[in-house]
């Protein structure tokens, strides 16, 4: 038996060195097959109740999305698009926004506290907020535009998986509960292996760009979608066509964070070193390329 | 339903159609998703408004709010003109062959036998020419002029596609692709299934809507079938169990019916309650009638229900009118006919139509009791809420009781799902404060009148003085005692052959099949039977075993009746028993009786040669396509327009809508003009809402917060509606100001020529709860019932709508 | 949160003089593991299966309730979700069985039997004696007023037709038939349930 629930943290955020990596862990995902929601809202629903969230209720504002966007007690909401396709036939494209837990997550390279943002060995990237020092960094780090700051305890707060769930065998929250099994749970090589079967139906349907959505840029993600237009994801409330992790991110890593820290004093300049000569490690080679790039052109936009 | 949820996913073609299953049913709604994934179902949605249901559906279809019987004749013609129906099944599964009365006949919009004087049919020329020998005539060569077949090909003939066209609003050719996918199923492997609900009901006509469709189903051999049936997704937990426990005012349970006044005696209620065969040989299974009636009453009166008193005949009320229904009792109310009203549960003030009225009716009680978890709507009418609610306290003179009851989570008890399914639920907590449960209210209320009686005398005592009350604490009988109760005892030892008792005096039966008319028995609900036996608890069995993994699951709970899960499931197989489809059998006959995964609605030991037809409860043993006298509006169904509608009748103008609705003359007065009233407003059902409860919790309450109305782009344009406007919807009832929501999924339909629009109004806000304050789309509705049901006309009537300045207090 | 570039150096500034030196990257990695992650709830709470009571789906559900129903423990539901054993739900629930717990513990609960005399402003609250009493005498007294034994041809009809009665639609078989029982033993007529609606 592998190991779903297994919550070993293989990165850390602002955290140097390696965790131990003994165990055989396989990655977890999330698949959301737009083509059999129903956007009936029962995920958002299940997120409040399981978490114990109540954001504040809003007013009707011209659309079905509601509440109308992410925020601190708002983990996941279902955005609507009415689309009216080439052949003049209304589509109502309805997409479960939240977390997609990438592979390699733009907010914990973003973060400067350590250890408020970990990734688990299963995939599941999760704040830790009793660390987290409510800065916002993971906002801009992130390429989905995911997590929100709050403005009563000033920590940034965004879909868990439901790591609490999983760490005891469950399935995430949203996953059981959807009626129309919409969102599917388990290892991701099987999610990958079931969308594939789910895009040769789809195709046999009619969409002849049906797809997975697993992007690599920001090395595939832990949730991921089954989409009716793979070739524009953008259709779908705005899901990026290729996601990219904020060049402001790679400016951070690679050349504001130790200049920064180093106005912190003699700490600083250890660390100054340490990034010298070890780097965050997180980092890849050619992230500093983008780094550099960035400070090639200052621009105030 | 026919058949049960998850046989859904067995279907080949799920028509969604006078209904929003995936918005209403979404957990039922799954089984569709798996029809699609694991059957290759195609899924056809046709509907006014782009749905939900649409979003994930394979063809939409818009159809104009009030004309599916024209849409659903148009599809029989098609199938009777391509000869796409399923042949054997057609013949000797529904009375297609059978010869009707000469005399019978239709003419620009009327049946036979209509009195505009009476404004009321002689239904006496809707049957069956029958023999010298009692039986109805057949002609299974289709050659006689009134064999039903072609009576109904005669009937549909109008149904033109471009007639259809005219009528529905709908394209030709999404029409006639609808028309193709119903045909591929005529194949006697292949079902289509129909799920429908109260988009289908709440007309003029919803009860021929409804019965349109299934003639549609007769026609393709599908019901019966597993992937097949006539679906019906009832909206409420337990509204199939209140139905047939019969608490409906012209029902006693297990779909029994009360005494008229023009049956005096006992014997006069049999006479017309006899059920004799009208073919040779037929079951014409309520031939039992007077087993279940007799029975039942030894339940309610015990020993003081006998022979000689005709079984209390006369301490059951007898009906002067058809219905003492909702809206016959709001327009009595409001004529000052009602004093003292109980809504045990219900939020009438929400659920009925024009809440002017119903507003004004409740005002004019002496008493109004609620029985409620939640405060209602209707226990605060009296209430001011500005515009919202415009009572004026100083003026109501009613006396208002709002009483506590448990909820769901803190009672055990049983409730009937809409697969019949009868399932056991256990309490999980106490309720909050004196909350008490709705039967020991119901107790604590009988017990004082009774005691009053007895102690005072009074009108006629004798029911109240002489109810079987044999529990053991007297104010709180428990829902085990009552689950047996209505199970049912024999009150006289059985013994077998050998002279053994298998039952003592007092024990619990086993299934229906046991009751008799001789008193020795009791069943307060005979279809019930076999819920609580010997055995135990049968509602509470919670063995999910699917066999073949058709859908099932026969040891799970219990279905009504005799744990059946298939209704009619004789007709899945062949005239020599073998199933239709190989693949998905229910029952085959196996040459010496009848074996499957289901229990055989059939007599299990009737060869097949015999002939016997598979519609048991039937007379004559067959399904109908001709109804005889059993609908108000005539045999077969007919289009008529909606009461407000924006269009005349194409096929018979001087006769435009049913003549047999219910409508009373206070109510024809406040009907709109389409020049006033230019749009056609339908209410619904949000996913996120259940009618006016959810919006008390705040979950919900953030999900969908605050009332609005779907305005179509085209509409919005035209009245300079932007999106998230206010606006004031109005009808000749009221008005409602509310925001707009411009919407790509409403497009104006060319009715005869003209753009239809239809302006959506979803049902669920009021001035109780989490949620913002609303109006209620019942402000907008018309006090209009269908004629053989009384469900009122919420699916179309006549609105206006203009931009608002903004809201009001 | 927009955070443009000049918002981004100004933050860096301000806030990460909060950081701790862990900052500098020097903190152990790997530490407290699933500490960090929240305790699963349900660990010892009572689980009782029930049925969602909105639509006829009729949707088998799992309520979760605090304390283990020892005589001290006050059971209250903290948690409803789907039973995965029900052959229907499989474990699902729609946006309003997900919710169930608020309405459960709405703030609109109705908890005492309270009573509005007429041209009244607000309701009292009363005991359950003095309600069911009033309405038991108002019963009675408009039964005897207006009782039809008799119709107009002399027929037996037994009918009482000015107080009314609704009926729910999600109490149980049980609740109705007892219901029926009663009110058809008043003779009354005028009663109805909410499948017409």
């Amino acid at each position: 038996m592998t190991d779903l629930q297994s919550l070993d943290i293989t990165r850390r955020s602002a955290t140097t060195g390696t965790p131990p990596d003994i165990r055989h862990q396989p990655a977890v995902a999330k698949l959301i097959d737009v083509s059999r929601c129903i956007g009936c809202k029962a995920c958002q629903s299940a997120c409040m109740e399981w978490n114990d969230l109540r954001p504040e209720m809003e007013t009707f504002e011209g659309s079905y999305d509601n509440p109308s966007d992410l925020n601190p007690a708002a983990w996941t909401v279902m955005r609507f698009t009415e689309w009216e396709n080439e052949a003049g036939n209304l589509e109502w494209l309805i997409r479960k926004d939240g977390c997609m837990h990438c592979s390699d997550p733009g907010c914990l390279k973003a973060c400067p506290s350590p250890g408020a943002i970990v990734q688990y060995a299963n995939g599941i990237v999760d704040f830790i907020s009793e660390n987290c020092i409510g800065c916002g960094y993971c906002v801009k780090g992130c390429p989905f535009n995911i997590p929100r700051i709050s403005q009563e305890d000033h920590r940034a707060y965004k879909c868990t998986l439901c790591s609490d769930r999983v760490s005891v065998g469950l399935e995430p929250a949203c996953v059981k509960t959807c009626p129309t099994g919409a969102i599917l749970f388990g290892a991701k090589e099987d999610m990958t292996a079931w969308a594939q079967e789910r895009i040769v139906d789809l195709k046999e349907r009619g969409f002849a760009n049906a797809g997975l959505y697993d992007p690599p840029e920001v090395g595939g993600t832990h949730v991921m979608y089954v989409l009716h237009h793979a070739d524009r994801p953008s259709l779908y409330a705005g899901l990026p066509d290729k996601p990219r992790i904020d060049p402001l991110v790679w400016l951070w890593k690679g050349m504001f964070k130790p200049i920064a820290l180093a106005g912190l004093g003699f700490a600083a300049i250890a660390g100054f070193v340490h990034w010298v000569v070890a780097g965050p490690n997180e980092v890849q080679p050619e992230d500093e390329v983008h780094g550099r790039e960035i400070l090639d052109h200052k621009d105030e936009k | 339903m026919t058949n049960t949820w998850q046989d859904i996913k067995n279907a080949d073609v799920v028509l969604v159609m006078g209904g929003n299953a995936a918005e209403a049913h979404p957990c039922g709604f799954k089984w569709v998703i798996e029809a699609k994934i694991h059957n290759h179902a195609k899924l056809v949605v046709v509907d006014p408004r782009f749905t939900r249901t649409a979003s994930v559906a394979d063809y939409y279809v818009p159809i104009r709010p009030g004309t599916d019987i024209a849409f659903l004749s148009g599809a029989m013609r098609y199938l009777l003109e391509k000869d796409a129906i399923q042949h054997d099944y057609v013949r000797t599964y529904t009375n297609a062959a059978l010869i009707v009365k000469e005399g019978f006949g239709f003419d620009e919009g009327l049946f036979s036998g209509y009195s505009a004087e009476k404004k009321d049919y002689d239904r006496s020329s809707w049957d069956y020419e029958l023999g010298d020998d009692g039986f109805a005539k057949a002609d299974p060569s289709f050659q006689h002029p009134r064999c039903v077949l072609n009576l109904l090909k005669q009937h549909v003939s109008r149904y033109t596609p471009e007639v259809v066209e005219r009528i529905c609003g709908t394209p030709r050719d999404k029409f006639l692709m609808v028309c193709d996918l119903f045909a591929s199923t005529a194949a006697p492997d292949k079902a289509l299934t129909s799920l429908f609900a109260l988009g289908w009901t709440q007309h003029s006509v919803g009860s021929q809507n409804i019965r349109s469709m299934a003639m549609v189903q007769l026609l393709l051999g599908n019901i019966g079938v597993a992937g097949g049936g006539m679906n019906a997704l009832r909206g409420h937990s337990n509204i199939q169990g209140l139905t047939d426990v019969g608490l409906l005012s012209n029902a006693m349970p297990g779909y029994l019916t009360l005494p008229k006044d023009s049956e005096p005696r006992f014997a006069d209620y049999m006479k017309t309650r006899q059920f004799k065969p009208l073919r040779a040989g037929e079951v014409s299974y309520w031939q039992n009638y007077r087993k279940f009636f007799v029975s039942l009453q030894k339940s309610v009166y015990g020993a003081a229900a006998t022979a000689d008193n005709d079984w209390a005949y006369d301490w059951l009320p007898k009906l002067d009118v058809p219905n003492y229904d909702i809206l016959r009792a709001f327009e009595m109310m409001n004529s000052g006919q009602i004093n003292g009203y109980i809504c045990q549960g219900f939020n009438p003030l929400q659920a009925f139509p024009n809440k002017q009225k119903i507003r004004t009716a409740l005002g004019k009680l002496k008493w109004l009791a609620v029985m409620d978890p939640l405060e209602t709507e209707t226990a605060c009418f009296w209430q001011n809420h500005g515009a919202k609610n415009p009572s004026d306290p100083s003026k109501i003179q009613t006396e208002v009781f709002m009483l506590p009851t448990t909820s769901f989570a803190e009672e055990d008890g049983s409730l009937t799902n809409s697969a019949r399914w009868v399932q056991w639920h256990w309490k999980a907590a106490d309720a909050p404060g004196e909350a008490r449960s709705d039967i020991a209210i119901m107790a604590g209320l009988f017990r004082r009148i009774q005691a009053m009686y007895r102690k005072d005398g009074g009108a006629f005592p004798d029911p109240i003085l002489n109810l079987s009350w044999d529990y053991l604490d007297d104010a709180h009988p428990t829902p085990e005692e009552l689950a047996k109760e209505i199970n049912g005892r024999t009150l006289t030892d059985w013994k077998d052959a050998a002279g053994a008792t298998v039952l003592k005096a007092g024990q619990l039966l086993d299934g229906f099949a046991q009751l008799r008319d001789d008193g020795t028995t009791t069943s307060g609900c005979w279809i019930y039977t076999g819920v609580w036996t010997e055995r135990g608890n049968i509602m509470g069995r919670r063995d999910a075993f699917d066999p073949r993994d058709q859908g099932l699951a026969p040891n799970w709970a219990f279905a009504w009746p005799a744990n059946r899960r298939v209704l009619y499931n004789r007709a899945s197989a062949d005239l020599e028993g073998k199933p239709w489809n190989p693949n998905k059998p229910l029952i085959a006959w196996n040459g010496t009786k009848w074996e499957g995964i289901d229990v055989p609605d059939f007599v299990p030991t009737s060869d097949p040669k015999a002939g016997v037809g598979p519609f048991i409860m039937q007379a004559e043993g067959v399904a109908r396509l001709f109804a005889r006298d059993q609908m108000r509006e005539g045999p077969f169904p007919e289009h008529y327009e909606p009461l407000e509608s924006p269009v005349l009748n194409l096929l018979h103008p001087t006769v435009s809508s049913n003549p047999m609705a219910r409508v009373f003359d206070f109510d024809r007065a406040q009907f709109g003009k389409v020049a006033d009233f230019p749009y056609v407003g339908t209410t619904y059902r949000l996913t996120e809402h259940f009618h006016y409860w959810t919006k008390h919790g705040l979950m919900n309450a953030i999900l969908q917060p605050e009332e609005f109305a779907e305005v179509g782009e085209a509409l919005a344009k035209e009245k300079g509606i932007g999106q998230g406007d206010w606006i004031k919807l109005s009808s000749k009832r009221g008005e409602v100001i509310c925001k707009a929501y411009v919407t790509k999924r409403l497009k104006p339909m060319m009715v005869d020529g003209k753009p239809c629009h239809v302006i959506g109004l979803p049902l669920h806000w009021g001035f109780t709860g989490a949620a913002l304050k609303g109006f209620g789309a019942n402000t907008l509705t018309p006090f209009v019932g269908d004629a053989n049901t009384e469900t009122p006309e919420f699916k179309a009537f006549l609105v206006n709508v203009e931009k608002a300045p903004g809201p009001v207090a | 949160m927009e955070l443009g570039r000049r918002g981004f150096i100004r933050l860096s500034g301000a806030t990460l003089a909060a950081s701790s030196i862990g900052a500098l990257g020097f903190a152990p990695a790997g530490e407290a593991l699933a500490a960090s992650v929240r305790p699963f709830k349900l660990s010892r709470t009572t689980e009782t299966r029930n049925t969602c009571t909105y639509c006829s789906v009729a949707c088998g559900i799992l309520i979760y309730s605090l304390g283990d129903a020892a005589k001290n423990a006050k059971a209250s539901i903290v948690h409803i979700e789907g039973d995965p054993d029900h052959p229907v739900n499989r474990g699902t629930l729609c946006p309003k069985g997900a919710a169930l717990l608020d309405v459960v513990h709405s703030p609109t609960r109705v908890k005492y039997p309270m009573y509005r005399v007429p041209g009244g402003d607000s309701f009292k609250r009363v005991s359950w004696d003095f309600a069911l009493d009033r309405m038991a005498t108002l019963m009675k007294q408009d039964r005897d007023q207006n009782f039809i034994a008799k119709n107009a041809a002399g027929t037996t009809v037994n009918r009482w037709t000015s107080t009314g009665m609704l009926a729910a639609s999600a109490s149980s078989n049980e609740t109705a038939f007892l219901t029926w029982k009663v009110a058809r033993s008043f003779g009354m007529v005028v009663f109805d349930n909410q499948a017409r609606v």
